[in-house]
């Protein structure tokens, strides 16, 4: 059964924010690297990039395959997991540890579009 | 039920083995049991084992089955010893490719054809239709015959000890026939990773007991998923990637398997003949890139601004940790060393052209 914090908000395509202040940090969820297996390779934005909720802007990649990644808030990129670009597999160690990009929101209100964890979890059907 | 998916006689032991299955061929195969990564490794520096069941299978036996055969593959079996396993392709008369194949030779106008389980219907229709004005019988064996693929440095040691197979005589593209379990079996020294290894075709019941000793003899299996990272490192192709009805032998790079100058020809010799002397305008290539970024299938190959071509096949690869392509590209453009460039989602990134054969194989020659 996979991991599933408190406090976050969710996205259908399995994407998390974790919202400090007028930042959110994304993510994807345990769920979704479970589903995955080894990330091998994390395709992110850069620092400065506009981000649209709903659109894409990176992609994780297992040796198999890759998933593009969507956001799930509109917003600035301000920071970018530095980490990953060497170590894609933290991701699999802990997900909601090792964000993917950090946003300055354009419009807190999304946050109404996603889900709490008890939408995703039943969502998930854990 | 033409699109009803089928199994394989071991299906039921995949899932009980946790496997992730996934529609391959019209096959409901497992692509991974333990992780590709894993998997690959066991295969690279131990021993892995392989439910390749979904293969076909095709004896052609009569009077002119060695004529018939030499025509319709691009590779000479004429006058070869029984035992022999060739590598080569079945071709349209323009040089795009029906399927790649094995051809074991059985005995004196006896053969033994391996097909890709993706073409099965539409091989064996071809086979039959080429066969019309030969005195030849085709024989579609893919019902009887159920397939291990037993692969890795200690694949020798592991068929003698654990399924009690002598393999130490066998030398590489060697098979014989044994006596199993009260049947005869096909045991041939080949594979599809680029390390030593075994093929082994027989009846459903004895390959199911062979996969149980292996698994109880702590054998790695392995899923589809490892089979594509292997064979690409090695740089073997893909029948739908890097071989087509588009892609001849000679743009994959595969001429050594094509025999021009044998005796009576074969299909789509001629057409093999002309891209050999005036250049393909399409060659394949492989690429390499200093980013970790991954080229897939279909991404754009790019010369400065210009698509040049396309990715046949790309991994992060396991054994070398680069990420590596083939690629068809305009022959122009695919000189080794050429600098080109992959479109990988928004960003370009620069890769150069090298040589295909990306790990040196191990074969026990």
């Amino acid at each position: 059964m996979s991991k599933i914090i408190e406090g976050l908000f969710y996205s259908e395509s399995h994407e998390y924010v974790r919202v400090e202040g007028d930042f959110g940090y994304v993510g994807i969820t345990d769920h979704a690297q479970h589903e995955l297996g080894n990330v091998v390779y994390v395709d992110m934005p850069e620092v400065d990039d506009e981000v649209v909720a709903g659109e894409e802007f990176g992609a994780v990649e297992s040796t198999k395959a890759a998933s593009d990644l969507f956001s799930p808030v509109s917003g600035t990129v301000v920071e970018v997991n530095e980490a990953l670009e060497d170590e894609p597999g933290l991701i699999n160690k802990d997900a909601f540890e090792n964000w993917i990009m950090k946003v300055e929101l354009s419009d807190k209100g999304e946050l109404d579009n996603l889900m709490d964890a008890n939408g995703y979890k039943a969502m998930i059907g854990e | 039920m033409a699109d009803e998916i089928k199994i394989t006689c071991l299906h039921d032991k995949h899932v009980a083995l946790g496997a992730l299955m996934s529609p391959f061929a019209g096959y409901d195969m497992p692509i991974q049991y333990n992780g590709i990564e894993i998997e690959h490794n066991a295969v690279r520096k131990n021993v892995g084992v392989f439910d390749v069941s979904h293969m076909g299978e095709v004896r052609i036996t009569g009077p002119e089955a060695e004529k018939f055969v030499n025509y319709i593959f691009t590779n000479d079996i004429a006058g070869a010893e029984i035992g022999k396993v060739f590598y080569g392709m079945m071709l349209y008369p323009d040089g795009g490719t029906v399927d790649d194949l094995l051809v074991y030779k059985m005995g004196e106008n006896d053969f033994f054809l391996v097909i890709n389980a993706a073409n099965i219907d539409k091989d064996v229709a071809w086979i039959n239709e080429q066969a019309a004005n030969f005195d030849v019988k085709v024989d579609h064996q893919s019902e009887y015959y159920s397939q291990l693929a037993v692969q890795g440095p200690e694949a020798e040691k592991t068929m003698g000890a654990v399924l009690n197979l002598d393999c130490t005589d066998l030398t590489f593209y060697t098979h014989k026939e044994v006596e199993y379990d009260g049947e005869t079996i096909i045991v041939s020294r080949t594979g599809y990773t680029g390390e030593d290894g075994f093929e082994v075709y027989a009846s459903a019941p004895v390959i199911m007991k062979m996969w149980d000793l292996l698994i109880a003899a702590g054998v790695q299996p392995c899923g589809l998923g490892c089979r594509d990272t292997l064979r690409f490192e090695a740089g073997l192709p893909l029948y739908g990637d890097e071989l087509t009805p588009e892609i001849s032998p000679i743009m994959a790079t595969l001429g050594m398997f094509c025999k021009l100058d044998k005796e009576g020809g074969f299909i789509g010799r001629d057409a093999c003949a002309q891209q050999k002397a005036e250049g393909s305008a399409k060659k394949l290539v492989g690429l390499e890139l200093k980013d970790k970024a991954i080229p897939r299938h279909g991404y754009e190959v790019l010369d400065g601004e210009n698509v040049v071509g396309y990715v046949t096949t790309g991994y992060r690869s396991i054994s070398c940790e680069k990420s590596l392509a083939f690629a068809l590209v305009d022959r122009a453009v695919g000189a080794l060393g050429n600098e080109l460039s992959i479109r990988i989602r928004k960003k370009v990134f620069p890769a150069t052209v090298v040589k295909k054969r990306f790990y040196q194989p191990n074969y026990k020659k």
